[in-house]
């Protein structure tokens, strides 16, 4: 239901031009769960946000195309775009504690955003619709007229997540939904995401710098690195078999809980600096097995087979699938 | 052989960063516009002695004359040269202007970081003083000042720092107050340095920026609250030349016709004033949104 | 392996602001209970972690032991000797030996200081060495965090660098002193994954050069027990269980442990979750529940666990838990 081809976003600063995203394409189908992993700089926050158009200045979607059930979403008018913002497709924002407004109780977040896109709905009608709602999230009704600080961070990343499965949308977006929660919270939080997603039929694309979590939760996983999509995958087959140097290193240097005796290793270098980044391939600065082409040209995404890109010149130029 | 290479890295460091300010955009240009009003006047009023066409003190034309080719600006009652009177004019000006913002700097500064770094009932109560005399209108204040102490550059000057050691301390105390809780502070306690290492090396650098914005602010009011108190009388003698007194002076002949009097003294306070206020606002601009981000 | 740290009842209560009315009219006075009596002790040249989750009082009971915020009751010893009420030129020695590492590497630097500076800062506030010596053991030990070469760092400014090496300065400042002991308070949780190994690496290698001990927080257990010898699960201001790493992940007594560890992301997409199901949330710290503080959300409660004050017991050889079910 959502099809992304060759999206390139810039920001336009005063100091230079940063490419937060190069040639990023994937598809996602109804009910699937895409996981988006990077770290600082690799512009997952950035691609998240332009599902929605909502790219912040001085970002502008410079090419490529988004089309949200075979309707291209870039041309939109406005007022079109609003609609499909939190109706059809729904983003959770990372922090909860300032996306709420302080001086709305939480029925009133409800009851405004439904009657929003869904005119028709009378008051009562949107209440009640509001307190299934939170019976789901596993908030007690009662507390549908408190105010958002009288809920604790969990509850409210939950209020937020509610507030974006209530019109029942197509796509949720999670941008680092659970960071700044406490480990047990943010168990119950991807949890309630798993459920909502089965019982609503809802695709997901989850955002986080966490490999654990997008590896435990998504079915597929794009692993982003200085805007680029350096690995695309099925969860059991990057864990399995991870084909790009970043990948491979990435799991090595996380620890496991479940294993004794881990011996991590490290990442040489820093992520790039995205005003100047590395010529040709962004990560060959840190990379064990560089090559003499790897500074000078940016590698293309490489198919290795059962459903696996890979951006590295390490696999040749087979089957070459975009440049 | 040293010295000359000082002036250059001092130079070397100077230059780049005025070039770097006109890719700043509006408030970059606000800067440099700024500073250079006010570096104009500063060098106008040092190399008065030597290109000044005649001594201001002196009547050297006829009286009440309009600007003309011999005297650009005309003359005032006495017969003294306008235009010799505005170049040595500013000095006052740039005297009394510099004078309070060292005093405000070196009284409001050091109390605010103290007040503020101590905290409890200490800061409490300075606290309380010093917004008393900061809801006082200020030219109220800078009167009250100047006329119990007497007329004198220092005396003005001591004057507009009353009126304005609150605003300094104000800012110094707020910023203090957010930076007292950042980590970098608990690492230098936990390194084991002394309360009042803490403040110079690690409180104080970090409110340098507001400092600097208010002290051109302050430099801008005190060149007018020092033609103000000259307008009403508690200013410097007039045997020294100063646009405040000229302007006090040439009111009288505002009706008569004489505009010259008091117009081209008027035009340099504000163009003084002008130029710090440029400063002020560029700096705070450019140095906001860096804040921010 | 003799203790260098030991913590005796350490407890830091936090008066709550009253407003206006709430002053004039309530007697009553309370307390943020952040850390309620613990008792621990740390062996020469060990690792061991406080862990748990945000609000349990780990942070706070890393900043007691090193004084930046001072005890409501308790002890602490150092060395042997009780370093609880020391003040003034004592506490400056003091704070030579046991240095804090942070958690936010953005904040741990004064953005207008050089980092050369910033580096040799403690060296200059103990009057150790000057001019050149001091220089040299800068660039000694930008060096020894893996900063090279060493003279291109020492005159940038902190925003010039990323987190990682932030966070690698700030560790450089805390070892110059040569410290024998060292808090740290989850200093890799604001970093990216990718250079986190690279500092926990740098701390390991510091413990073998150095000598240090350390005393470390957080709440990422896949980190601790990547690192740690022992640790002490802390909730709502109490330890509940402490043991060795083998002991606790292995092991694991306390319900809330059991609930905390298998809540834990596992980069595996084909592990099956057995979740231990909690209810409700970590309660505010001014009011307790009584008796074992977590009984509200214990699978296992019991009409005594509300009654009683329980204490740490040993179950197993050096694997203690304060739970009525042993």
């Amino acid at each position: 239901m959502l099809e992304v081809d060759s999206l390139a976003i810039d920001y336009r600063t005063s100091r230079g031009t940063i490419h937060a995203v190069d040639d990023m394409s994937f598809s996602l189908g109804k009910g699937e769960t895409l996981g988006l992993v990077g770290e600082s700089g690799s512009g997952k926050s950035t691609l998240g946000v332009s599902i929605i158009r909502l790219v912040p200045y001085p970002g502008v979607i410079s090419r490529g195309e988004i089309n949200v059930d075979g309707e291209s979403i870039l041309g939109l008018p406005e007022d079109k775009m609003r609609s499909i913002r939190g109706k059809r497709v729904a983003y959770v924002f990372q922090d909860p504690m300032i996306s709420l407004d302080p001086v709305k109780r939480i029925g009133e977040h409800f009851v405004e955003l439904i009657r929003t896109h869904e005119p028709n709905t009378s008051k009562k009608q949107a209440f009640e619709r509001t307190k299934t709602v939170l019976k789901d999230l596993g908030i007690q009704s009662e507390r549908v007229n408190d105010y958002p600080h009288q809920f604790s961070g969990g509850m409210r990343q939950r209020i937020m997540i509610g507030l974006a499965i209530a019109l029942n949308p197509d796509l949720v977006i999670a941008d680092e939904p659970t960071t700044a929660l406490d480990v047990i919270v943010q168990a119950k939080i991807l949890d309630l995401l798993a459920s909502l997603r089965k019982t609503h039929h809802m695709a997901l694309i989850l955002i986080s710098h966490d490999l654990s979590i997008i590896l435990e939760r998504c079915d597929r996983i794009i692993v982003m690195y200085a805007g680029h999509m350096v690995e695309y995958t099925t969860s059991t087959e990057l864990y399995r078999s991870p084909k790009h140097p970043y990948t491979q290193k990435l799991l090595q240097s996380i620890p496991n809980i479940e294993l004794s005796d881990q011996r991590l290793t490290a990442i040489p270098g820093s992520p790039p600096n995205m005003l100047d980044p590395p010529r040709g391939c962004p990560f060959w600065p840190r990379c064990s097995y560089a090559m003499e082409i790897c500074p000078n040209k940016k590698p293309p995404l490489i198919d290795v087979g059962s459903n696996h890109l890979v951006r590295c010149f390490l696999y040749g130029e087979v089957g070459v699938r975009s440049e | 052989m040293t010295e000359a290479k000082m002036k250059r890295s001092i130079l070397a460091r100077i230059v780049p960063q005025l070039t770097s300010l006109t890719r700043r955009g509006p408030s970059g240009w606000m800067v440099i516009v700024g500073i250079a009003i006010v570096s104009a006047i500063i060098v106008m009023t040092a190399v008065a002695p030597w290109i000044s066409p005649h001594d201001p003190n002196l009547q050297v034309g006829p009286i009440r004359a309009p600007p003309s080719l011999g005297f650009p600006m005309g003359t005032n009652q006495l017969g003294f040269d306008m235009l010799s009177r505005i170049l040595f004019g500013g000095s006052i000006m740039l005297e009394i202007s510099v004078l309070s913002v060292l005093i405000c700097f070196l009284v409001g500064v050091p109390l605010g970081l103290f007040s503020s770094y101590v905290g409890g009932m200490f800061d409490r109560g300075f606290s309380l003083v010093i917004d008393a005399v900061y809801a006082f209108p200020g030219l109220v204040i800078a009167i009250a000042v100047a006329a119990m102490l007497g007329p004198g550059v220092i005396n003005m000057a001591l004057s507009i720092a009353v009126v304005y050691i609150p605003s300094y301390f104000r800012i110094v105390r707020s910023q203090v107050l957010s930076i007292k809780e950042l980590t970098y502070i608990e690492a230098a306690k936990s390194s084991g340095a002394k309360w009042y290492t803490i403040l110079i090396s690690y409180v104080f650098p970090n409110v340098i920026p507001s400092i600097i914005i208010v002290a051109t602010v302050n430099f801008a009011d005190a060149v007018l609250t020092a033609a103000g108190l000259t307008f009403i009388g508690l200013g410097v003698p007039y045997n020294i030349p100063d646009w405040g007194w000229d302007l006090k002076n040439g009111w009288q002949f505002l009706s008569s016709g004489a505009w010259w009097i008091i117009t081209f003294p008027g035009l340099m306070i504000i163009l003084l004033a002008l130029g710090f206020t440029l400063v002020g606002e560029g700096l705070s601009e450019l140095l906001n949104p860096k804040l921010q981000r | 392996m003799s203790e260098v740290l030991k913590v005796e009842h350490l407890k830091k209560y936090f008066p709550v602001q009253k407003n206006v009315l709430e002053q004039l009219f309530t007697k009553k006075k309370s307390y943020v209970k952040a850390v309620d009596d613990i008792t621990f002790s740390v062996k020469k040249g060990e690792i061991f972690t406080l862990a748990g989750e945000s609000g349990c009082g780990k942070t706070t009971s890393g900043k007691l032991i090193v004084r930046l915020i001072e005890p409501t009751s308790g002890k602490i010893w150092f060395e042997g000797t009780d370093v609880t009420k020391l003040k003034g030129e004592t506490l400056r020695l003091l704070r030579r030996k046991i240095q804090m590492i942070f958690q936010d590497p953005y904040a741990s630097l004064s953005p207008r200081m050089r980092i050369g500076d910033a580096v040799g800062h403690p060296l200059k506030i103990h009057g150790i060495a000057h001019g050149r010596e001091r220089e040299k053991m800068v660039l000694e030990v930008l060096e020894k965090v893996g900063l090279s070469p060493p003279e291109q760092f020492v005159r940038l400014f902190p925003h010039q660098l990323s987190g990682g090496q932030r966070q690698r300065i700030a560790l450089a400042r805390s070892i110059i002193l040569r410290p024998e002991f060292m808090v740290a308070d989850e200093p890799v949780s604001m970093i990216d994954v990718s250079l986190r190994t690279t500092i926990i690496d740098l701390m390991l290698s510091f413990r073998k050069e150095l000598n240090l001990t350390y005393l470390f927080v957080t709440h990422d257990l896949a980190v601790a027990k990547y690192i740690s010898d022992r640790i002490a699960v802390m909730y709502l201001g109490r330890i509940i269980e402490m043991g060795s790493k083998e002991s606790i992940f292995l092991k694991p007594l306390h319900p809330y442990t059991q609930a905390l560890l298998s809540a834990v992301p596992v980069p595996d997409p084909e592990r099956k979750r057995r979740t231990v199901e909690l209810q409700g949330e970590i309660p505010s710290a001014i009011n307790v529940p009584p008796g074992c503080r977590f009984n509200p959300r214990c699978p296992h409660k019991k009409r005594e666990c509300a009654e009683k004050q329980l204490e740490l017991v040993e179950v197993e050889k050096e694997h203690f838990v304060a739970c009525l079910l042993y």
